[in-house]
């Protein structure tokens, strides 16, 4: 078997406060194998977003980590100098975000934008940065690339921002790309675009994937393995054909239970839609607990 | 887009001051030091002299336009280096945070704290007077505005997505500073530069005015008053004249910031586009 690409072993992240330190995650562990696609799934403030934070070494405080490895190719993330964390960062390891319309400055082109990550990165000179930025808007399907490279962000559609995104994003060949819910403010038709390109990308690069997401239909379409975070714990991780026939943890249960089926009326008749009972827990009190005694149980299932 | 009332006033006084410096040496009809002879002194404005003479005969039309360069220069250089030390330190005290926001915050506010003037009469005293120590000067007594500005755009700029993802991508500190976010703050800079230019000209007038900025026989506007304070019944022409000339120019710089406050206002820029 070979190495994983990113091993997150045992993470464990605090919020620092006078009163103590709060619990965010907890024991988080799992892998990520070079050209895998890896779905990380939640309810909001489950964790998703801040896992990703945490590998790329950019929590704010009072945000901390305090125990737990992240080794990605053989190196402890956690323990990298900050100058050399930057370096990887977008070359190594890159990132895209949910929001394509703040994510670009809005007084440069997107041109510029790209090219200053092979700048940035690879050293190339700016005549050379910006034949390869139009390559690269190529590659992620804008049409008119050599029009296009010059235009501001305020010029093009949400789509072809995150497109734009992209393409900065994987100007470098990352080994793995970080995709915190980036088709969530996309309207459906588009999402489904930017997801092939994701994935077709990827695939022909051999880029492994962290694919954070709330949307269980997405994940199913475009994930190998899925992890399910709840409360500041991943409570459950298997293939994602397993994970959906046979969701084991009574928290996945409850979230493939409140998915909306299209034709469910057909067949059972009206009903009203299932939701998980209650908020999200206080992590303060599943300090002790850990697991979802609340919800569980007015499911009438046991953890 | 449509130039508002205050930037085309603004800006065609803030134009006449420019040219009128520049071109002084063609423009003006004696020379501002040498040509004194006492017996064209206190002579009222008539062709010869437009806008009168001094006490020591010198045409004061002549002194006003070479007046204007340093008037100029001083607002131009003093606020330079105000807005380099104070988008420099409010950048980096906004976008760092911690111990040293706290320290610029609080030097920020020792500077607010102290009548500028009095400030720049303390560096005047130590330096001496003369055109460097007066740059010297006022570029280091009005950057606290700027400072604050530069400073509470930056964080809110911080928490915007682009400069998150920079540091996703791998951008430095400095890196993003001077692209991501200093692009992004210059509109309300250039506003302040421009307001304060306005406000250095007074201050370069009040200090000549006190004897402590530029020297005689040398033009300035504020040293042209010194001058013509004691003969102001006499001769209210010598006193007049320069004081047009700081008032108009001081509103033409004000006007202009105002009016580029308006059409760099980025509610007004959306709805432009």
């Amino acid at each position: 078997m070979t190495e994983p690409l990113l091993d997150v072993r045992n993470l464990d992240l605090v919020l620092s406060h006078r009163s103590g330190d709060l619990p965010i995650l907890q024991d988080i562990s799992f892998q990520i194998m070079p050209g895998e696609t890896y779905g990380l799934v939640g309810e909001s403030g489950s964790g998703k977003s801040v896992t990703s934070l945490a590998i790329m070494g950019l929590l704010k405080k009072p945000l901390k980590v305090s125990g737990g490895q992240v080794v990605f190719q053989g190196q402890d993330l956690l323990k990298l100098r900050p100058r050399r964390m930057r370096d990887l960062r977008g070359d190594r390891v890159a990132m895209i975000f949910q929001e394509p319309m703040t994510a670009l400055n809005p007084l440069s082109t997107v041109g510029r934008q790209i090219a200053e990550m092979y700048v940035l990165h690879q050293g190339k000179s700016w005549r050379e940065a910006r034949r390869l930025a139009v390559h690269a808007l190529d590659s992620v399907k804008v049409p008119n690339p050599e029009r296009r490279v010059g235009n501001y962000p305020h010029q093009m559609s949400g789509g072809l921002r995150q497109r734009v995104m992209i393409a900065m994003a994987l100007a470098c060949d990352p080994d793995l790309l970080i995709a915190d819910e980036p088709t969530t403010a996309l309207d459906v038709t588009v999402q489904a675009e930017v997801l092939r390109l994701i994935k077709e990308l990827c695939a022909a690069r051999g880029t492994a994937v962290l694919f954070i997401s709330h949307d269980l239909g997405v994940i199913a379409s475009i994930c190998q393995r899925v992890g399910v975070m709840y409360a500041g714990c991943l409570v459950e991780e298997n293939d994602t054909v397993a994970l959906f026939s046979n969701p084991r943890h009574a928290y996945t249960r409850g979230l493939m239970g409140a998915l909306p089926r299209l034709g469910s009326r057909l067949t059972h008749g009206r009903q009203r839609l299932v939701d998980i009972d209650s908020v999200i827990a206080d992590r303060s009190v599943l300090t002790e607990t850990r697991f979802i005694m609340p919800r569980g149980a007015a499911n009438g299932e046991s953890a | 887009m449509k130039l508002g009332f205050n930037i085309l006033l603004g800006g065609g006084l803030t134009a006449l001051v420019i040219i009128g410096g520049l071109l002084a040496p063609w423009l003006a009809p004696f020379d501002p030091v040498l040509d004194a002879n006492l017996m064209n002194s206190q002579l009222p404005p008539d062709s010869t002299f437009w806008f009168g003479t001094d006490s020591q005969g010198r045409d004061v039309y002549s002194r006003i336009l070479y007046g204007a360069q340093i008037s100029l220069t001083v607002g131009i250089v003093s606020q330079i280096i105000n807005t380099l030390i104070g988008v420099a330190l409010g950048i980096s005290a906004g976008y760092w945070g911690g111990w040293w926001d706290d320290l610029v915050n609080g030097l920020t506010n020792v500077m607010l704290a102290i009548p500028s003037l009095i400030f720049a009469l303390a560096v005047m005293a130590v330096l001496g007077p003369g055109l460097v120590s007066l740059l010297i000067a006022l570029g280091l007594t009005n950057w606290s505005w700027t400072c604050r500005i530069a400073r509470s755009s930056t964080l809110s700029l911080k928490s915007q997505g682009y400069v998150q993802a920079a540091q996703t991508l791998g951008y430095g500190d400095i890196r993003i500073m001077m692209t991501q976010i200093l692009p992004n703050i210059m509109g309300p800079i250039l506003v302040m530069a421009t307001l304060g230019m306005g406000a250095a000209v007074l201050a370069e007038a009040a200090l000549s005015f006190l004897g402590l900025g530029i020297q005689p026989p040398y033009p300035s506007w504020g040293s042209m008053l010194t001058d013509a304070r004691e003969l102001i019944r006499l001769a209210p022409w010598a006193a007049i004249f320069p004081g047009l000339a700081i008032f108009l120019s001081v509103l033409g710089f004000n006007l202009l910031g105002d009016g580029l406050r308006d059409s760099l206002d980025p509610h007004m820029r959306t709805r432009k586009t």
